[in-house]
């Protein structure tokens, strides 16, 4: 029977899906005037469940409903850093959405359905709420992507991800199944403790190779990237951003929780099988180090190109995992918050640019901004510069620690690739800045800045906070290192 | 206050850059003036380093430590000792005469230009600061991001190419060098303090891996054949100024590397490989000296001539190790690094001042190239001494800065081996060859180009930009002894250290 207590710890999430019911009751009733109160309503939403997931923080790792569901300081971080991203995002896309005729409601309460699904997975402490988590959060991302009914790349598009994203969860089932029969439970934690030291080994091995699969998929790490240049393309924009930013967050957690708790990591000397994911881990990383930056060169589209960069830093972001400890892990997280927070205002400043009529996707588009909007070109250089992992910006610290994670784990040879991608990588970052800052606007465009003020303003916080969170990452780190230290 | 002077130094400039931005947008004279201020005041500021030195002792002082990231033990900590005092008061005074020289040249968004060179001054003096290697490779990367932006927004046609190369080039080295810091880390148990890593018990083998890394990433800096390429380009394509605080600071945060990492971190390794740092610096002092000599740019002259000078500064570091360890001859390890420290600020004068010759005849005639002038002196006579006179300092004329650096270099060389000293002394053939015969095709002769009988003689702004670097280049030519006295101690520290083996 759920107890009170088992409620309490899955506030949050509770109050979440009964306020995108209720956004979903209300869009219905309100005449398309008022549509703008959905919109603050929804911000107001996800402050809120930001703020219940702060406040009912418990201080040792709680779990309800049996070990199913897991609140930590894991969950804590991952949550918070999602709901203020996903917050953002709400600012970012209105004015984009209300030019295009998107439906609002949808776009808000499935993004809150996402969110709760998102919410699920990184609290997982069972198989099922993984896959419940996970499917919750994917299948409201697949409506998502095909919102812009009537363009045919948005319908493209969402088939794809559908396709790709179906197959990709039976893999994840089946390894789920395999390791369901050698170990007999589904508990993540009752198969950490049945894997030290059981002769299924072979059979627990096949099940990690379907597992990580699924989870190469939802990060996007190469070879399981295909779907993630032409999805992030052909979605509306105000979509691609929450894909490509807080969904990077919940991959991460998918990730920990599946590997570290369930199959096994390096702390306390019982291994499981962490030597076997960790060596698979960093297959995956230089592939995804090398076909994100390489492919990333010869792109012309700026979401095509920015969905090229997330396979490579996803690559630097699995660099921390294969470190398989509380070291590693803590600096994985970061990378990820880091990331999540630079592609906000990469997206949000494509969002900005972007007009009725024009979307501000080409990367010749921003061809002089420096000309026109002296601010937003600068504010585009320091997320650029973020980006490549450039000091003193925020992205250099969260490549540092997974540099470092990696040197941590005795494989020097897996941070050199990483060091040897990050100068591909610049590459291109810096000829988004060189268009901006060292060409001539082009002929008979005009990309200005016309998002309203909450918009223009919110990115610009959001971009200097990369300056600034470049001097103050140590509260942060402390964070993400306390969440790992239990 | 004093406490706090390097932060000061560091942050002062970079602040002063937002004030230039939020203000100069629209209103050129306010931007010009507020930037003059603060580089004025950066480099009053600099100046106080001298009587808060105790040049006697040499060690590092002024420190200022904070922890910046306690879980990581990463401190925000600086110190100078009398080598970054030396090149701190260089960058400040530098800087001041970039910003008057920039004053009416720079007429596309001059806010934008004065705030890049303010930045880009902070971080080079958060360089030259830095004890902590993580605060150290920030600012070492840092600076690359306002350089970048100067030469492609303000270059010459070229620009987008030689900004590109150098970003990446210099990118290139210095990512493996963060690795080798990592990896000291690592080693240290837990700390990014430069005298803890010195400290650290390491292998040959790992020495000379971490060798190779530091020697990527500031062999690139200096630069050093045959990693010398992206030079050419970027001081052919950067404005003036750009090229004036390339070839007199950064540069020389190339060499300034090596002091404070491979010496001091991988001294048995710098020794195994001396050998190799010392041949290549003799191929940039002759070879690339000969390449000087063809080059039909005055800008790609200079440059060239710049990476043979930047070779007596590599070659003074590392003959040190023959001297101590070899010839056991301490006394002649010291002067060659002393020489290796004065060419360095030496050339901080000279270059910057012959780039800021080029620069006022460029902004007269829109060309570089060495046939389209002749005869300048005819219708410039107040600009022809000047650049006679860098021109000769260029080529070491004795009584100029030029000559001190070389001569203590050569000297040393000497005692390790005559064949070094032969080779390197080329220079004083090689040197004046292509300086002089440049003088005599640009100021001599007569004027063959209509448009070079209507040039105008410089201005009092330009009077008084070339009038401090020639005062600096005399000054340090002939009385020495304060800039000498402000590092020996420093230097001496440094020798000491070059015998003290780590396996």
């Amino acid at each position: 029977m759920p107890s009170i207590n088992d409620i309490l710890i899955l506030l949050p999430e509770v109050y979440l899906v009964v306020a995108a019911c209720v956004l979903l009751l209300l869009d219905a009733y309100l005449k398309p005037g008022q549509k703008g109160t959905v919109h603050w309503l929804s911000i107001l939403v996800l402050l809120v469940g930001a703020y219940l997931v702060v406040s009912g923080a418990p201080t040792t790792p709680a779990t309800a409903f049996g070990g199913m569901f897991i609140r930590d300081g894991v969950s804590e971080v991952l949550k918070l850093f999602s709901l203020l991203i996903i917050a953002v995002i709400f600012v970012y896309a209105r004015p984009y959405l209300k030019e295009r005729a998107i439906p609002f409601g949808e776009f808000y309460t499935l993004t809150i359905f996402a969110t709760v699904g998102l919410m699920f997975l990184v609290s997982a402490g069972n198989l099922v709420t993984v896959y419940l988590g996970l499917e919750l959060l994917t299948l409201s991302s697949y409506a998502l992507v095909a919102l812009n009914r009537d363009s045919q790349l948005s319908s493209e598009a969402a088939i794809k991800y559908f396709v790709l994203g179906a197959l990709a969860s039976g893999m994840l089932l089946y390894g789920m199944s395999m390791v369901y029969g050698a170990t007999h439970s589904l508990d993540l934690h009752t198969i950490h403790a049945a894997i030290v030291g059981t002769e299924w080994k072979t059979l627990l091995l096949f099940g990690l190779v379907f597992m990580i699969v699924g989870i190469g998929f939802k990060l996007g790490a190469a070879p399981f990237h295909m779907w993630i240049p032409d999805v992030y393309q052909g979605s509306p924009t105000a979509v691609t951003v929450f894909i490509g930013s807080a969904q990077k967050l919940a991959a991460f957690g998918m990730a920990y929780r599946l590997l570290s708790t369930g199959m096994g990591d390096i702390a306390g000397g019982a291994t499981g099988l962490a030597p076997q994911w960790q060596l698979m881990l960093a297959v995956l990383a230089v592939l995804s180090l090398a076909i994100g930056n390489l492919v990333a060169i010869v792109q012309t589209n700026l979401k095509r190109l920015l969905a090229y960069s997330t396979i490579s830093h996803m690559g630097y972001l699995l660099l921390g995992l294969v470190n398989a400890g509380p070291e590693g892990y803590s600096a994985s997280m970061f990378y990820a918050v880091s990331y999540a927070l630079t592609s906000a205002a990469a997206f949000g400043m494509i969002l900005i640019l972007s007009r009725s009529g024009f979307e501000c996707e080409e990367i010749d588009d921003l061809r002089g901004l420096n000309q026109r909007s002296p601010w937003f070109a600068f504010l585009m250089l320091l997320v650029m510069f973020s980006l490549a992992g450039v000091p003193p910006l925020f992205g250099f610290f969260g490549k540092l620690l997974v540099l470092k994670a990696a040197v941590d784990a005795g494989m020097i040879w897996l941070a050199i690739v990483g060091a040897v991608f990050a100068i591909v990588g610049l590459y291109y970052y810096l000829r988004v800045v060189k268009v901006m800052y060292f060409d001539a606007p082009a002929e008979g465009t005009d990309v200005r800045a016309t998002a309203d003020a909450p918009a223009r303003w919110v990115l610009s916080i959001n971009a200097l906070a990369l300056l600034v969170l470049g001097f103050t990452w140590a509260p942060l780190l402390a964070w993400c290192q306390r969440a790992f230290a239990g | 206050m004093s406490n706090h002077l390097l932060s000061l130094l560091i942050w002062l400039p970079v602040v002063g850059a937002i004030p230039v931005l939020l203000a100069g947008a629209g209103r050129p004279g306010l931007a010009r003036w507020i930037s003059l201020l603060v580089a004025v005041a950066t480099f009053a500021a600099s100046l106080a380093l001298l009587p808060a030195y105790d040049a006697a002792s040499g060690t590092l002082q002024l420190n200022e430590s904070m922890s910046w990231i306690p879980s990581l033990g990463i401190n925000y900590s600086l110190a100078v000792d009398g080598i970054s005092v030396a090149l701190i008061i260089l960058t400040t005074f530098v800087q001041i005469l970039v910003i008057v020289g920039a004053w009416e040249v720079i007429q596309n968004k001059p806010h934008q230009y004065m705030a890049a060179m303010l930045i880009l001054e902070g971080m080079m003096i958060g360089v030259f600061c830095a004890t902590d290697a993580l605060l150290f490779y920030v600012f070492f990367e840092a600076m690359l991001i306002p350089m970048f932006i100067l030469i492609g927004i303000w270059g010459g046609p070229r620009r987008v190419y030689a900004t590109l190369k150098f970003f990446i080039y210099t990118f290139f080295g210095s990512i493996f060098m963060l690795i080798g810091l990592i990896y000291l880390y690592h080693k240290t148990g837990g700390s990014f303090a430069m005298s803890d890593m010195a400290n650290v018990h390491l292998t040959l083998t790992e020495q000379s891996w971490l060798f190779f890394a530091f020697l990527l990433g500031f062999a690139i800096k200096v630069p050093m054949v045959p990693v010398h390429t992206w030079l050419p380009d970027a001081h052919v394509e950067a404005p003036t100024g750009g090229s004036v605080v390339l070839a007199a600071v950064m540069l020389k945060i190339g060499g300034y590397g090596f002091l404070r990492f491979s010496l001091p971190i991988t001294p048995d390794a710098s020794h195994e490989f001396a050998w190799l740092v010392i041949v290549l610096s003799l191929i940039a002092v002759c070879y690339i000296g000969y390449i000087a000599l063809v080059q039909q740019d005055m800008k790609k002259l200079v440059a060239y001539s710049s990476i043979a000078h930047m070779g007596f500064v590599t070659l003074g570091i590392f003959i040190g190790f023959l001297l101590v360890r070899e010839t056991n001859d301490p006394d002649a390890a010291r002067l060659g690094m002393q020489g290796a420290m004065v060419q360095m600020i030496s050339h901080g004068f000279i270059s910057g001042a012959m780039f800021s010759c080029i620069g006022v005849l460029y902004d007269r005639l829109h060309s570089r190239q060495i046939k389209d002038y002749g005869g300048v002196i005819n219708v410039m006579p107040i600009f022809a001494p000047f650049y006679v006179l860098f021109a000769m300092a260029n080529s070491g004329l004795p009584g100029t800065s030029g000559f001190v650096g070389e001569f203590m270099v050569i000297l040393a060389a000497f005692s390790a081996n005559p064949w070094i000293a032969l080779f390197a002394a080329f220079t004083l053939i090689i040197g004046a060859a292509y300086t002089l015969w440049m003088v005599k095709r640009v100021l001599w002769g007569d004027i063959t180009n209509k448009h070079v009988a209507e040039l105008k003689d410089v201005n009092g702004r330009e009077i008084f930009m070339l009038g401090a670097f020639a005062a600096g280049v005399l000054v340090f030519g002939i009385w020495p002894e304060p800039l000498v006295h402000l590092m020996d101690a420093s230097v001496a520290r440094i020798v000491e250290q070059l015998a003290i083996t780590k396996v």
